[in-house]
């Protein structure tokens, strides 16, 4: 797993207006800058909120790249714990989701 | 001349961001202690505000961390997320290099500060300026203990970087502020954001009121990750905070606000 690397993009994305721009047209060209695993390529590329979640990625770049994808913030949570029903627990970090799959704490 | 203010306050992105989303009588409660909070500030005449925060991946990353960074530019900018997702205009704000100077080299007597003449200012710190300053009138140093990445700084030196400020401030002619931000328990930007441990928060407030040390310094950070969640690490923020104020504390506020993702605090400490 390179969760550095897809971190790393993220922040990228988060601060760097030109990153931003690259991701709307050319996202491949974005995610070829970085040595992301073929699971983490397309989680960028799919916008796979759930994914990213369970790769370990910090929830406090996570929720700047769901904005920026134009997702709200009930969803975004949302998304998060349906990526844990499907892929499992969370992989790595500090993030882990400490609730059961079907539960809503707030934002609902 | 010394320090002149100190006040603790939460942070988080959803108190501007989702402001409408939150019970009235809460959001309207928490508008008001930020208020109060704002009036005792400026009344102290500050010739800077010291904005101790915990920053999230704006501007320090796994790359290059430092555990505590101090703004040294004459001039920031932010918020670094979009404005319109956290509701805060951008804003140019004044910084001071002479001042942060004069500041960061008493600090460096004993906490080895990295200094920033760079500093997009994220929520961490936007949330409070836009209730504390709201004309962009005062001037701001940034300053930032790592409560993200781990491996985290241990909370006595926390404590000791609390106490290297308070030197700092007394050390310089001018009238320094301090604000620190953070929050207690939460689980932030995760699935169970709005999740807030109401008890461990007031015990915690509690021991911060009553600046005690022993027991400030006693949570490890293993418990805290239980009890309190990845974003209780910030509590380095508030521990600094009575380190550098050595008095007692006056709680403005505290209310769980789970559509804020946070137990909502403001409150401040007496300089002794």
């Amino acid at each position: 797993m390179s969760l550095y690397a897809l971190s790393k993009l993220l922040y990228t994305l988060n601060r760097d207006p030109a990153a931003k721009a690259q991701f709307k047209s050319d996202p491949g060209a974005l995610a070829d800058r970085f040595a992301l695993l073929p699971e983490e390529r397309a989680a960028i590329l799919d916008h796979d909120i759930g994914k990213l979640y369970v790769l370990g990625v910090n929830g406090q770049i996570l929720m700047h790249f769901a904005a920026l994808c134009g997702i709200e913030w009930s969803d975004y949570l949302q998304r998060m714990r349906d990526g844990v029903k499907v892929y499992g627990p969370v992989r790595a970090g500090i993030y882990a989701m400490t609730t059961g799959v079907d539960e809503k704490v707030a934002g609902a | 001349m010394s320090l002149v203010f100190t006040g603790i306050c939460s942070h988080a992105p959803g108190i501007t961001g989702r402001e409408e989303r939150a019970p009235k009588e809460l959001r309207d409660g928490l508008y008001a202690a930020f208020g109060e909070m704002r009036d005792a500030l400026h009344a102290a005449r500050p010739d800077a505000l010291i904005v101790l925060a915990a920053e999230h991946f704006g501007n320090f990353f796994m790359n290059n961390m430092p555990a505590y960074a101090v703004g040294m530019g004459e001039s920031y900018t932010g918020p670094i997320e979009d404005a319109d997702w956290l509701r805060i205009p951008e804003r140019e704000v004044r910084g001071s290099t002479e001042l942060s100077k004069r500041l960061i080299t008493e600090m460096l007597q004993s906490v080895d500060v990295a200094y920033c003449e760079e500093w997009q200012f994220d929520h961490g710190i936007m949330v409070p300026l836009h209730f504390l300053d709201p004309g962009n009138e005062l001037t701001i140093i940034p300053a930032n203990i790592n409560c993200q990445g781990p491996p985290l700084t241990p909370l006595h030196r926390a404590w000791a970087f609390g106490e290297a400020i308070r030197r700092a401030a007394d050390s310089v002619p001018e009238r320094i502020a301090l604000v620190a931000t953070g929050g207690i328990s939460h689980w932030p930007a995760t699935p169970d954001s709005g999740r807030i441990n109401e008890a461990w928060d007031r015990e915690f407030l509690d021991h911060w009121l009553a600046n005690d040390r022993a027991a400030l310094l006693r949570y490890t950070d293993s418990e805290t990750y239980a009890d309190a969640g990845q974003g209780g690490f910030e509590i380095r923020t508030f521990i600094a905070a009575a380190a550098a104020a050595g008095g007692a504390g006056r709680l403005r506020y505290y209310e769980p606000i789970p559509i804020f993702a946070v137990g909502c605090t403001v409150a401040e400490m007496e300089i002794a």
